[in-house]
């Protein structure tokens, strides 16, 4: 696994000594948009390496899930986007009491407005009610940004960058759902996620990985269940049936044979990552955020002069 | 793994089947979903896409300072978007294959049967794979569409396809849901 070393070199590129602490934040978060961008986590590539052994060879399943692995290391070796569409820009931002919000979320815009210059990410950001794209990744709701305060000292920033393609399969259900025969129990989220699957057949460039909320209200849901997509692909649910349920997903799926790219095969689904929140008596959603194979999810946590101190994933 | 290469014609892509793997060697037409309603609109593509091949693609592309563009990222995108029309290009036009993800329904099927063309599904999010193929950048048409939507007319060597739909009525496509819908019924 080289990808950690080279981030690690590159990171140590970065000398905070000289420069202010707006731009070395700048700094250090254009590299964290880069490495996001151009390389697949640790546990997101060792699960794809898994299911590419998995495929019976010389099929289409295992020639899409060779491409897939070359795209990987080429990707890396030329620092270039693993994938044209480099998505919704999603920040996690997690800082200690006092810490100021509102100058971090400038620095942030003026990050992405870089990096996409650098080609670290597309001209991906269009207005919705004209259609212009003003080509800086900025506008309205873009990039999304989500701060937290936590105990610890330092500041972490979590990088999620996420596809159309992979978004646009992704799907809230209201329970019950008459037509599935799915209750309100666990069974019945159990029938809406793999149906959930089934519909996106090869549409999200699978083998995806899968968010999933239980309950909560449609925003809140739909929330939660992107947020799992922190979660390391190699975890445990520390919940018990949250944890059976999403091994039962997985296995259940991959009964399906949808198959890489849809091609058929033995992975469609390299993991299932859920989580739960209260709802009222009358609502019962579950919110399904289907990731695609090129999973670009990556953190830092910064040193007292904002510059790259470890890496999160 | 089969070949196909450049210049294609409806007997040569009669010949393939669904589930074959192909490396094409040749030219390429960027389109999608501008390029595909301004045919659509009745408006004459400023090329001739007689026994050519159309790719759903919209890439990266940097201009260096002698002007010469490279593409830089150049995965497919997702292709039923152009059901409505990709039938008619088919028809009037006489394209012969069709690259894109995700596969395309049943218009699409029935046009490639009777006029000779297929549907080659590349891996999605490959971009860096797909754009190493592109050997050269040979034109550029209506760039008023913006760089992504344009027409960009791409030599490639061995770019890497599998057939998913072919010009005998077979699509994958269809086969894997019904066959994974069968599965279904027994895991609910």
């Amino acid at each position: 696994m080289t990808k950690k070393v080279a981030a690690k070199k590159v990171a140590k590129k970065v000398s905070p000594k000289k420069l202010d602490s707006k731009q070395q934040t700048i700094e250090s978060l254009i590299e964290l948009i880069r490495i996001t961008s151009t390389v697949v986590p640790n546990d997101v590539f060792k699960t794809i390496e898994a299911a590419a052994k998995n495929e019976v060879k010389n099929t289409t399943a295992d020639y899409a899930m060779g491409i897939i692995k070359q795209n990987i290391d080429l990707a890396k070796y030329k620092s270039q986007p693993l994938c044209q569409d480099t998505g919704t820009v999603i920040f996690y931002i997690y800082h200690p009491p006092g810490f100021h919000q509102t100058p971090f979320k400038e620095l942030i815009k003026k990050s992405v407005t870089l990096a996409t210059k650098k080609g670290y990410l597309r001209q991906n950001s269009v207005n919705s009610l004209t259609g212009e794209n003003a080509g800086t990744n900025l506008g309205e709701g873009h990039p999304s940004i989500h701060f937290y305060e936590h105990k610890s000292k330092e500041v972490e920033v979590k990088l999620v960058l996420k596809g159309g393609g992979c978004e646009n399969v992704s799907a809230q259900y209201s329970l019950p759902d008459t037509g599935l025969s799915a209750g309100r129990d666990l069974d019945g989220v159990r029938k809406v996620i793999i149906d959930a699957i089934h519909k996106a057949q090869g549409k999200g460039c699978g083998p995806g990985a899968l968010g999933v909320c239980i309950g909560g209200d449609r925003a809140d849901s739909a929330y939660y269940a992107k947020k799992q997509l922190l979660r390391k692909l190699d975890d445990k649910n520390p919940h018990k049936d949250l944890a059976a349920l999403e091994k039962d997903i997985v296995e259940t799926c991959n009964k399906l044979g949808i198959g890489p790219m849809g091609f058929g095969g033995k992975t469609t689904l390299l993991s299932c990552k859920a989580t739960h929140a209260n709802r009222v008596p009358a609502s019962f959603f579950v919110s399904i955020s289907y990731m695609c194979w090129a999973f670009r999810r990556q953190g830092v946590v910064l040193n007292k002069n904002f510059a790259i101190k470890k890496w999160l994933y | 793994m089969k070949k196909l290469n450049y210049p294609f014609s409806p007997e040569a892509v009669r010949e393939l089947k669904v589930g074959d793997m192909v490396l094409i060697t040749g030219k390429l037409f960027t389109g999608r979903d501008a390029v595909h309603k301004y045919i659509h609109d009745g408006n004459k593509p400023p090329v001739d896409l007689k026994n050519q091949i159309i790719y759903h693609c919209g890439p990266v592309t940097m201009k260096d300072k002698n002007g010469k563009w490279t593409v830089t990222a150049a995965g497919p995108t997702t292709s039923i978007r152009e059901e409505p029309y990709q039938w008619e290009v088919i028809r009037d036009y006489g394209i012969v294959g069709v690259i894109g993800k995700g596969g395309m329904g049943q218009k699409t099927l029935d046009a490639c049967k009777e006029h000779g063309c297929v549907y080659f599904h590349a891996i999605g999010g490959a971009a860096q794979v797909l754009a190493e193929k592109i050997k050269s950048v040979d034109g550029l048409y209506l760039e008023e569409f913006g760089l992504p939507e344009a027409i960009w007319e791409l030599s490639v060597e061995e770019f890497p396809v599998v057939v998913t739909m072919d010009a005998h009525g077979n699509s994958l496509h269809k086969e894997v849901e019904a066959s994974s819908k069968e599965i279904l019924k027994t895991v609910m």
